[in-house]
């Protein structure tokens, strides 16, 4: 029996140059994190709870895909067939090698057992025998691998078959990189079971294509996923848009695509390549223009990041892209500073620390019902309250800040900070989510409990101050994005409407629900790109024909009151109706 | 001689002197602002507009009679609200073109 033949060359030779480029960029991407990242990632690899986050994802992630079996269970097989049964294989290859030593009788030690040891397992049944169990096992993971290929194939000839709309479209390399692997286990199989020699050849080749290829594919994501994992739970920001952190995530996105058929722009075919997969894949290629085009015409509702079976936050990335582009203009926004709050203008200061704080934000002053709304309610639970903007306040720094101008936000937030602070307030109720987040993620107001309305109303129904009479009309409820995807408040505003009437289901809800077009963080769509948008998701509100769509945000509210067949109400003016 | 008043100074622009570079620049990348029918609209809901004299409506005009230095500073002020893009009639992307003239 031989130990050695020549086929087992480019196999090495692959292997070796994937190892050393990926040792390679793991030192690069470590190099490249901000100092105190870099920190905070080392002591997170030790920090027991992050630890175990790291283990359970690692496992649950990398070797499972529990993330694309919920998503998608017959992709989730695809996907595990493939990769869990290649890492079986492996794996079972190398427990084999421990049955046999020594080998078939040849005394190897040293560097040459070690070099042995390396290429053995890949091409196991050429230089040994199996033996029942593992080879049974090896064949049953071998077969299921092909299983997977060959639901691969189904998916690119017809991807309705397994439930995906639309696919990433991929150039030269990604594409014959992806026949390798699909060759692989099928010359495998052959040369296992007539051991033609010719196969093991082309199996060798095969492996040394696709490693040869694999750093300059989305196949990167394989060796990457795994860095990212343990950046992902070190609680790590992306900074710059191709270094460091950021650059693990460029590296681990998979181009799988998922995110395709989520966006709410695929709606129209032509910006269905405004996504997160292709950003991600233009930023891997260096193709800034493209990737900077891209960043401003994302609507930033969050849903791909929701979606993405590997947790990529492709928004983040997109801000600081956005924040790489100059504003040639010195912000100004000295005209602040002279601005009073409510309390000091009327000549009387209040010490009352039990009052509630309205801030309705630009976007409400352009829908005053939600503030008349507001106000009832507050009157008929008897609290006391003040209004922060009634004649006009001042932007609350998120429409800044998405346009990735950070530094240029601050002045609004400062100034916001000192009115809420002189007020006494404890209690800041908001009505719009695009303020709840800035207010939630930027302000320091320590003391201060911010709640959103959908809040504010649910605990004064829950406490008793507010009596709402249940009505017979049939609502939907449309989760505004920064409310629902970014702060998870799904069940505080449905509890309400159920108390005002009765509650239908869209067919997207929660973390699915769709954006309502309007949002601000799209720069470039024109407004005929937005009204598609708009009529999708209005669409997808009407599944169950509701009587009325309530929304929790002044800019759907605003959007939707354009194109939808039913009235579209804020829940303030649902429950102010109700009382 | 101060006569605690003076006349105001002259704000005749010659059309034909004027640099409308950027304005052109503007108008081969936002065409919709063509459409622009002065309606106000983005001046009245206008967030910095409560507290100064900022409005899109004029910027726009100081764009037209190659006002660059005037126009930019007027964006000085501007908070990025979207209120401007929200209620405009000819649905305008009003704060995309104001990204635009800074860049």
């Amino acid at each position: 029996m031989k130990i050695f033949d020549p086929f087992v060359l480019p196999f090495v030779l692959g292997m070796a140059f994937v190892l050393t480029y990926c040792f390679v960029g793991l030192i690069k991407v470590i190099l490249q994190l901000p100092k105190d990242d870099r920190k905070k990632f080392l002591r997170s690899l030790v920090t027991p709870k992050t630890a175990w986050a790291n283990i359970r994802d690692l496992f649950g992630d990398c070797l499972f895909h529990v993330k694309i079996w919920k998503r998608n269970p017959i992709l989730g097989y695809m996907h595990s067939a493939i990769a869990f049964g290649w890492f079986m294989i492996i794996v079972i290859g190398h427990v084999m090698l421990f049955t046999l030593k020594p080998l078939q009788g040849v005394e190897i030690e040293g560097f040459a057992r070690t070099f042995t040891n390396f290429y053995y397992p890949i091409f196991f049944k050429y230089f040994a025998e199996e033996g029942k169990i593992f080879g049974f096992l090896m064949d049953f993971f071998l077969l299921m691998i092909i299983s997977g290929i060959l639901i691969a194939v189904v998916k690119k000839i017809h991807s309705k078959i397994v439930g995906v709309k639309r696919v990433t479209k991929f150039g030269f390399a990604d594409n014959m990189i992806r026949f390798a692997l699909w060759t692989i286990f099928p010359f495998r199989l052959i040369a296992e079971k007539t051991n033609i020699y010719a196969f093991w050849w082309l199996y060798s080749i095969d492996l040394l294509i696709f490693m040869c290829m694999l750093p300059f594919t989305r196949y990167m994501h394989i060796p990457t996923e795994a860095l990212f994992i343990l950046l992902r739970h070190a609680g790590l920001n992306a900074r710059e848009p191709r270094k460091g952190y950021a650059l693990a995530q460029i590296y681990s996105c998979p181009s799988c695509g998922l995110c395709i058929d989520a966006c709410p722009m695929s709606v129209n075919d032509k910006n269905s390549g405004n996504t997160s997969a292709y950003f991600m894949k233009k930023l891997r290629n260096g193709d800034t223009e493209e990737a900077k085009r891209i960043a401003e015409t994302c609507l930033m509702c969050g849903k791909c990041v929701k979606v993405c079976p590997v947790s990529i936050e492709s928004c983040d990335i997109k801000f600081s892209q956005r924040a790489e582009t100059p504003y040639y203009v010195n912000s100004d926004h000295s005209y602040l500073d002279v601005i009073l709050t409510e309390a000091q203008r009327s000549g009387e200061i209040s010490s009352n620390n039990n009052k509630v704080l309205y801030f309705a934000g630009c976007m409400t002053q352009l829908t005053p019902k939600i503030m008349r709304a507001m106000k009832k309610i507050m009157e008929s639970a008897g609290e006391e309250f003040q209004f922060l903007d009634e004649n006009g306040g001042i932007c609350c720094g998120r429409p800044m800040i998405l346009s990735g101008k950070t530094a240029e936000a601050q002045a609004m937030i400062a100034k916001n900070t000192e009115l809420i602070k002189k007020s006494g307030a404890k209690k800041l109720v908001l009505s719009c989510p695009i303020c709840y987040k800035v207010f939630k993620d930027e302000y320091h107001l320590e003391g201060v409990e911010i709640l959103h309305h959908t809040q504010y109303i649910n605990e004064l129904i829950k406490t008793g101050k507010l009596k709402v009479n249940k009505g017979d009309v049939n609502y939907v409820y449309h989760d505004p994005c920064e409310l629902g995807r970014a702060f998870e408040i799904y069940d505080e505003p449905r509890e309400v409407l159920e108390k005002a009437g009765n509650l239908r289901k869209a067919k997207s809800e929660k973390e699915l629900s769709i954006c309502c077009g309007g949002s601000l963080g799209s720069f470039n769509l024109t407004q005929k790109e937005r009204d598609e948008i708009t009529c999708n998701s209005v669409a997808d509100l009407m599944f169950n024909n509701p009587d009325e769509i309530v929304t929790a945000c002044p800019l759907c509210l605003k959007t939707f009151a354009r194109k939808a067949p039913v009235a579209v109400k804020d829940i303030a003016e649902v429950v102010s109706s109700q009382l | 001689m101060d006569f605690g008043f003076c006349l105001s100074p002259s704000s005749h622009v010659q059309m034909d002197k004027i640099d409308l570079a950027t304005f052109n620049r503007l108008k081969e990348t936002n065409p919709d602002i063509n459409t622009c029918i002065a309606c106000g609209s983005c001046t009245a809901t206008c967030t910095a507009g409560n507290f100064t004299e900022m409005s899109f409506r004029r910027i726009l005009l100081m764009l037209q009679r190659g006002k660059e230095d005037e126009a930019k500073k007027m964006i000085q002020r501007c908070m990025l609200c979207g209120k401007c893009t929200l209620v405009c009639p000819r649905g305008i992307n009003i704060r995309k073109i104001l990204l635009d003239i800074t860049r």
